[in-house]
């Protein structure tokens, strides 16, 4: 990514009335955690003496894309792993839909409607697309003490759950290893969206794509936010951040720095949330003179 | 009118298709098996007179039974990107278990049933010690060939055992119509084998397993339940091929073997399974172990000395393996 692209602010990014001044959200200010689809409440994670994270309290909405951006070793992962169920919080509460809510492993919280697509995808390559969409969910017909694969079921199905997101793969029979890294990352999603989930974690969902690609799965992403769904995303393309989200959280060397509603926050402000920088120093480090702000 | 043309057009184009198929070396990587076993049917058909007559296909097949087991237990432990080196002593462990049982004045339908947990109980080992333990499955499997074939000799105490039973005499020498119980009990396995494999969630687990275990685990799949399992499958194959094998030569014999380790190896890999696991089916290895078979029943027919008998498996199992490569 081009670092500079990213912080010359665009022309709505401009406007005046935009400053701190003129904000209508306030990240101290938590709302009702019944009010929330997910709420993260004073959550710590420590191994050791590390404090991966401390004292974390955010927030996503349902029907929201919810971005948390900060730079490597933020916590962010580990914050995201604690809120799938894959390691459990030191200290503090997860809430879902105001209910407080416990995770020993990935299983329990996609019981509980929390899908996490991994920057891996976890899909197996040898297996096909409908294998892999119903990989460990598998439907079934008995027959006496048996029960076999209803293979039908789940093709049709298959087809179903991409259709629904308006994943274009031609066939369904096809192995994941003949896909592109567009499609193999669509499948992931739509996955993860297939189960009723109600909240859907994305670790940096098109950092291998290509320019067409990551169109198409932003759109998947909006898709999924249109069905009320709360898209939580961990990305490191501000550009992306500033065109997909609805809410924004920063986080600095394991601690929240501060939350900002999209529309009411610029790239250069997350830089400096970031950092830690001052947003003029910033500024003048970044920008042209034409370009500078009066 | 129209509709005769249409239809003549779709035949063509899957006449090119068929042909671009065949073209491909993918097509012919993943049905290796069966194409050498119709190449070397064909060879020894016109070299041998006695090579297609009924008597020595049901000697084939019968002879092939034993193997075909293995090897079905092998396949589905190398699906999981393992491998069962212990096979052949898991076999040796089990016949000895079924000799020493029957003449020590056990049933025979009790030692019967010991044979198989032997053999489970060598597969369940492997699979607890490969997954709990986190020990590569070849140094693991080296170790039971070796503690396998060892109980087996201190059981036997060194000495073969002959045993005498109508039952098992039945089971070698009986047929129902003219297909031999050895084919049916064969059958049966690979046949449950691929229902096993392709209609279960256990199938389908087994191949994530292999193919890609981080992915597996993440979709919440029990890998090392998995792997146990299907280590304990070879393992309770080999009892069941135990008893065949009894049944075979009327006798528990203890020394060590490893024609049948290498022969289910060989079958799996001409049977297009893929050594790094998750891709292969059950019929690739059945007709593996049918053309090892057949090559040793046909060279033996045309009068070749049994040492270069071992040499053309082993040319035939390095093409197969070079073939694979071009596997899609």
């Amino acid at each position: 990514m081009n670092a500079k692209e990213s912080f010359t602010p665009s022309p709505a990014e401009r406007q005046p009335g935009m400053e701190s001044s003129g904000k209508t959200f306030d990240s101290t200010k938590p709302p009702d955690p019944s009010d929330v689809l997910l709420f993260v409440d004073h959550v710590s994670k420590w191994f050791g003496a590390v404090h991966a994270v401390t004292d974390v309290t955010l927030w996503a909405r349902g029907g929201e894309i919810t971005a948390i951006v900060g730079d490597n070793g933020a916590g962010k992962s580990t914050l995201i792993k604690c809120i799938a169920g894959v390691q459990a919080p030191t200290s503090g509460r997860i809430l879902l839909g105001g209910k407080p809510v416990h995770f020993s492993s990935p299983d329990d919280a996609r019981r509980e409607g929390i899908e996490t697509v991994y920057q891996t995808l976890a899909l197996v390559n040898d297996l096909t697309i409908w294998q892999n969409l119903f990989l460990n969910r598998e439907r079934v017909r008995r027959i006496g003490p048996f029960s076999f694969l209803d293979r039908g079921a789940m093709r049709r199905e298959s087809a179903n759950m991409l259709r629904r997101l308006a994943v274009n793969i031609p066939t369904i029979n096809a192995r994941v290893r003949q896909m592109s890294g567009g499609q193999r990352q669509a499948i992931a999603i739509s996955r993860a969206a297939g189960w009723g989930s109600r909240l859907v974690i994305m670790d940096e969902p098109t950092a291998a794509l290509g320019v067409r690609e990551t169109a198409r799965v932003e759109e998947l992403i909006l898709r999924l936010r249109d069905e009320g769904i709360a898209v939580l995303i961990i990305s490191h393309n501000f550009d992306q951040v500033m065109r997909l989200s609805n809410q924004v959280w920063v986080m600095r060397s394991g601690q929240l720095v501060g939350g900002r509603r999209t529309n009411e926050t610029t790239g250069t402000e997350l830089v400096s949330m970031i950092t830690g920088a001052d947003k003029q120093e910033l500024q003048e480090e970044f920008m042209t003179g034409e370009e500078q702000p009066s | 009118m129209s509709r005769i043309a249409t239809t003549g057009q779709t035949g063509q184009s899957q006449a090119a298709a068929t042909l671009r198929q065949l073209r491909e070396p993918a097509f012919w990587a993943d049905w290796t098996a069966a194409v050498a076993l119709i190449i070397l049917v064909i060879v020894f058909g016109i070299g041998s007179s006695t090579f297609l007559s009924w008597g020595n296909i049901q000697a084939i097949l019968v002879a092939a039974a034993i193997l075909v087991m293995l090897s079905v237990g092998q396949a589905f432990v190398i699906l999981t990107a393992g491998i069962d080196l212990s096979v052949a002593s898991a076999l040796t462990l089990g016949s000895v278990v079924l000799g020493q049982a029957y003449s020590h004045g056990w049933n025979m339908v009790l030692a019967c049933v010991l044979a198989i947990l032997a053999g489970i109980a060598v597969g369940v080992v492997n699979g607890l010690v490969i997954a709990k333990a986190k020990i590569t499955d070849f140094i693991v499997t080296l170790g039971t060939l070796s503690a396998a074939a060892g109980v087996a000799l201190i059981l036997s105490n060194g000495e073969p055992v002959t045993i005498i039973s109508s039952f098992l005499l039945r089971l070698a020498t009986g047929s129902v119509g003219p297909i031999p119980y050895f084919v049916i009990v064969a059958a049966v396995v690979a046949i449950v084998a691929h229902i096993v494999l392709f209609h279960t969630r256990f199938g389908t687990h087994l191949l994530a397993t292999g193919g890609d275990p981080e992915a597996a685990r993440a979709m919440g799949i029990n890998t090392d339940r998995v792997k146990i399992a299907a280590y304990t499958i070879s393992g309770f194959l080999a009892g069941l091929a135990s008893i065949l094998l009894a049944a075979r030569i009327g006798a528990a014999e203890p020394a060590a073997d490893t024609t049948f380790l290498l022969n289910s190896v060989a079958a799996v890999v001409l049977g297009g399974v893929s050594l790094f696991g998750g891709r292969g089916n059950i019929i690739g290895p059945v007709v593996g172990a049918l053309l090892l078979t057949a090559l040793v029943n046909g060279l033996t027919l045309l009068g070749v000395s049994q040492f270069y008998q071992q040499l053309a498996i082993g040319i035939i199992v390095v093409l197969a393996a070079m073939l694979m490569r071009y596997q899609r």
